[in-house]
Order: structure tokens, then C-alpha cells, then sequence
């Protein structure tokens, strides 16, 4: 068997998301368009407290849209949406080959998706489920 | 896998050695062309010629240069007169490109005839450039904008364009072949239909013309449009063909330089046919390619073209018949795709699809195909697409369904 064509974390995320599914307790909901790819997702997030107490996406979009959507929502359960920002801004450093290796590794398995600052065709991709973050968040609160 | 003896020791002109750009990336597959077409060496001579021995500003110089620009971009009309087999060179517009072409065709015809709740009939199949044109002037004149519909295998029948049809149809849109089916349309059949209606038929032409013998006469189509950058040409040079008396009572589209007879502080008098439509200086540059293109296809023959494109594309087929969890979409048959086959791999997003084949230095398209209703139509979100020319081999082919049959596996799948 070749080896998986974007690596077994993003092919795992992609094939076996732990997030992609509805979330009936979700307050904040926010859709994200790549027009021209196709890839069209919606995240979920369920914000009380001041934490991000549960999340998930939907719709569709190739592996790395879908695997960096799954990824990002590990890591932003649980955390505040300043902190989910904060892991936002690293993020967009990493896809523009600005990061430095603690930076990096704040951002734990989202570091599978660094190659993506040498591949710009998939940036739109890889950032889409971060950005459409955001956008909740800033609506949201 | 192996093309018939008959075109593989075929002549020079089928030969990549004649495409420049494959002497640099010669290790890549090229299987987007009904995006674009490579480029040969006869045509990038003929282009780089004209800039070196006959450049001047056309069609008003009074000295030799002016003079042998005006006919290079003459000659260059009556070359794609003759090679649709239009009535007369009046009825041949130089453009940018098929979606100006279609653009024209909107602003100028369109505002003139179609008025408020009449009825604009487009295939649902057309690229969006043979769509939002028409989307934009219904809305502007309170027109009806319609879709007619295609079997799941990509097929319009004369049946399907009668019921659609109404006292209020002005006009009919449809590509000959279309961009994602690449399947052939009955042009003829359609046009005999729409002219009984009193409905006009405009040709996208722009998937056609580069890969079969088309005859403007024989179609009789009202309108037809082509790009130049899909049959070897230069991009920025496309074709409006239009009936004469039907041209002739258009309004002009953009206007300004080279379009006017006389002008004064109040008016003006518009140029005759065609220069009333070729408003500013000219791309003489991109005419004289077109022409050094339209003579390399004649001198290969269209048929031999045809022969070779339909061998490649049967073989294509059956290759990707065979390999599970590729559905290929519009018809079934190969003889039903005219050098492009659309199709999805389960599972797996047609953006990484392209981005596996490309590791693999083999280019297609993935997307929507700048057909998004279709699209929505036919259920898939997006699709990848390899469409190929004659300077294509079945080495290629190899290559393309060596990598399909690794898709999913390299994806995560069956491990």
C-alpha cells in the first residue's frame, strides 16, 4: 500500500472526523464557502460560560478542508474564544511559513497541515474552518 | 493498450516534438486542454513572424507595414470563414475569446429583441459564459430565464427542446458539446426546431469546433462562437460567427476606434460588417495564430484528428470502466465523449483527486467546470475532468489510469 498521499494524521481526520457530525446543543452556527473548490462546511459551536463547551462541522470539501475543520475543533473545545483566536492567528502564521517551533507546537496536530504554506493552491482549504472560526466568534460575541 | 498501427506511426504533426512546452515538462501528462490547448511550434513562429516583419496599427495606415498587417489579419478572418464554411468573411467577428463572443451576442441582439416576459431558453449543461450573459438580461428586460434539462446521460433530444419551447422564446442557448458531458449535441436538429419557433439558436461552439468538422451552413445555426486558445491558438483571440442580415441589425457593442464610419460633436455613423463589432486596435497577432492554427488542423485533417481523439478517448474509457468506485458522468458509452470524460472517485473530493494526479505530474481539472447548475442538477458537488487533444498518445492514457487506480488507496482507504 502506498503511503497516504497527505500523511496518516490528515488521512485519519479526513476518513474518521471525530467532530464532523450535527450538534443539537449548538448556540452559534456560521457557514464557510470556497466558491470556486466546491468545499462548503458549517461549524457548530456551543459557547456558554465563556468557553467553547462543544463543537462540530458539516457539509463537504476535499481531505484538507475536512481534516483541518476536524483538527481545529479538537483543539478549541474547552478553550475560550481569545484562546481560539490566539490559536487562529498561529494557525494563519504556520500556512504563511512564519512560525517558530514553540509556536508550532501549541498547535499539536494542526502542525500536519504546515506543509500547506508550500502548496498555495490549498491554502483556501486548509484555512477555510479557521476563518469561518473566526467569523462565529466576532458575529458571536 | 495500444492505438491502432494507422495513427501511432501517423505523421510529424500528431508529434509532441511539435509542442514546445512538452520539451520542458516532459515528464507531464497534459490531459486539460478543453481548458486550454498546448501550443505549437508553427503557430508561436507565425505569431513571433507577423510581430517581426508586419506589425503596424490595421485597417487605416497609409504606408506598407499598415497595409501587410491589415492583410495578415484579413487573411486571417477568411481562413476561419472558410474553415466553418461561412457564407461570407462579413460574417466572422475577431473577439477575446468565446465568453465575449457570448457577451456581445447578450448586450447587442439580446436588448434588441428580447423585451419583458419573454422567454430565454439556455441548456442547463452551459458554462457559466453561456449563462450569466443571459441571466443578466432577463433580469435587466423582466424576461423569463429557462432550463432545459438533459437525461442523466447528458442527452438533448429534438422531443425534449419541442416541449420547452414557447410563442415567447426568443432565444435558445446550447453548447455543441458541452464542457463536462462531452457529449455532441444534434445542432442541426435543435437549430430546424428553433427556427420553426421563430426562436433564435446561439452555439457555444468553444468545446466543438477545435475537435470536429463544424459547417455553419450545414448546423444552420443563427450564432456560433469559439475561442482560439482551445484549438491551438494564442489566448486572446476568439470568434463570433453570426448570419449577415442578423449581424447587420445589431447594434454595436463597445465602440470607439476602427468601429465608426464618420463622427461628429452628435452622432456617428458606424463601419460596415465586421469592423462595426472590433472596436480599438485589433490582436492582428492573435488572428495571424488563430489562421497558423486553423492551417495545422487542416493540414492533420479534421477526420484524422477525430479518428486519433475518439481512439484516445475510448481507450480512456475503458480503463476507467474497470476500476471500482469511479463513476463517470453522462453517458456510458466512449463513443458518446468527444475527448472529455467528467467523473468522481468515491470518497475522495475531486480537489484532491487533481492534487494526487498533479504529484504525479499528470494535469487535470477538478471543480465545478464554470458549471455550477449542472452541477447542482446532477447531485455532485464537484467533479474532476480529464479532457484530452491529438497530440495526446496512449502513453498518456497509461499514465492517467495507473494513477486513477491509486487514488483511493493513497487517500486511506482499504488499509
Amino acid at each position: 500500500m502506498a503511503d497516504s498521499f497527505y500523511g496518516e494524521v490528515l488521512a485519519d481526520h479526513n476518513l474518521h472526523p471525530l467532530h464532523r457530525h450535527e450538534l443539537e446543543s449548538a448556540n452559534f452556527v456560521c457557514k464557510g464557502l470556497n466558491p470556486t473548490c466546491g468545499d462548503d462546511i458549517e461549524l457548530h459551536l456551543d459557547i456558554r460560560d465563556g468557553r467553547i463547551a462543544d463543537g462540530s462541522f458539516t457539509g463537504i470539501g476535499c481531505a484538507i478542508s475536512q481534516a483541518s475543520a476536524d483538527i481545529m475543533l479538537e483543539l478549541i473545545i474547552g478553550k475560550t474564544p481569545d484562546e481560539a483566536r490566539h490559536l487562529k492567528d498561529l494557525f494563519m502564521k504556520m500556512i504563511a511559513g512564519e512560525i517558530n517551533d514553540d509556536e508550532l507546537d501549541e498547535l499539536e496536530e494542526a502542525g500536519a497541515l504546515q506543509s500547506i504554506s508550500k502548496m498555495p493552491a490549498r491554502v483556501k482549504c486548509a484555512t477555510l474552518s479557521w476563518k469561518t472560526m473566526e467569523k462565529l466568534l466576532n458575529d458571536a460575541l | 493498450m495500444h492505438l491502432t498501427g494507422e495513427i501511432m506511426m501517423n505523421d510529424r504533426l500528431f508529434d509532441k516534438d511539435n509542442f514546445p512546452v512538452f520539451s520542458k515538462y516532459k515528464d507531464t501528462v497534459y490531459l486539460d486542454s478543453a481548458a486550454t490547448t498546448q501550443k505549437p511550434m508553427q503557430v508561436l513562429k507565425a505569431v513571433q513572424k507577423y510581430y517581426e516583419q508586419e506589425n503596424a496599427n490595421p485597417l487605416r495606415g497609409l504606408y506598407e507595414l499598415s497595409v501587410k498587417a491589415t492583410e495578415a489579419y484579413e487573411n486571417a478572418r477568411e481562413a476561419v470563414r472558410a474553415f466553418i464554411g461561412a457564407k461570407s468573411s462579413k460574417e466572422i467577428v475577431f473577439t477575446r475569446n468565446a465568453t465575449e463572443s457570448l457577451n456581445l451576442i447578450a448586450y447587442t441582439l439580446g436588448r434588441e429583441i428580447v423585451g419583458n416576459g419573454d422567454e430565454i431558453l439556455v441548456a442547463v449543461s452551459e458554462h457559466h459564459s453561456d449563462l450569466l450573459p443571459w441571466q443578466m438580461l432577463a433580469r435587466e428586460k423582466g424576461a423569463v430565464l429557462k432550463y432545459l434539462e438533459p437525461t442523466q446521460y447528458g442527452e438533448y433530444t429534438p422531443d425534449m427542446l419541442k416541449g420547452a419551447l414557447t410563442d415567447k422564446t426568443k432565444i435558445f442557448a446550447i453548447a455543441q458539446v458541452s464542457n463536462v458531458f462531452g457529449r455532441v449535441n444534434p445542432i442541426k436538429e435543435l437549430a430546424a426546431i428553433c427556427h420553426e419557433n421563430g426562436t433564435l439558436i446561439v452555439c457555444d461552439g468553444a468545446q466543438s469546433v477545435p475537435h470536429m468538422a463544424v459547417d455553419v451552413n450545414e448546423l444552420d445555426v443563427d450564432l456560433l462562437v469559439f475561442s482560439g486558445h482551445k484549438m491551438l491558438a494564442p489566448m486572446g483571440i476568439g470568434v463570433l460567427y453570426g448570419r449577415q442580415e442578423l449581424l447587420e441589425k445589431m447594434p454595436p457593442f463597445l465602440t470607439g476606434g476602427e468601429m465608426i464610419e464618420y463622427v461628429t460633436r452628435e452622432g456617428a455613423t458606424y463601419a460596415e460588417l465586421p469592423h462595426k463589432f472590433e472596436a480599438g486596435t485589433v490582436n492582428v497577432g492573435g488572428a495571424v495564430g488563430l489562421h497558423a492554427a486553423i492551417d495545422y488542423i487542416t493540414e492533420l485533417g479534421m477526420e484524422a484528428i477525430e479518428k486519433r481523439e475518439r481512439e484516445l478517448t475510448s481507450l480512456a474509457f475503458e480503463g476507467m470502466k474497470g476500476i471500482p468506485y469511479v463513476n463517470i458522468i453522462g453517458s456510458q458509452n466512449a463513443t458518446e465523449h468527444s475527448g472529455i470524460i467528467t467523473f468522481t472517485v468515491e470518497g475522495v473530493h475531486p480537489h484532491d483527486i487533481a492534487a494526487i494526479f498533479d504529484a504525479d505530474n499528470i494535469a487535470i481539472r477538478a471543480g465545478h467546470h464554470c458549471a455550477q447548475p449542472l452541477h447542482s442538477f446532477l447531485g455532485v458537488p464537484s467533479s474532476a475532468r480529464m479532457s484530452l487533444a491529438f497530440y495526446n498518445d496512449s502513453y498518456d492514457i497509461e499514465r492517467f489510469i495507473s494513477t486513477l487506480k491509486t487514488i483511493r488507496g493513497r487517500m486511506g482507504y482499504g488499509r
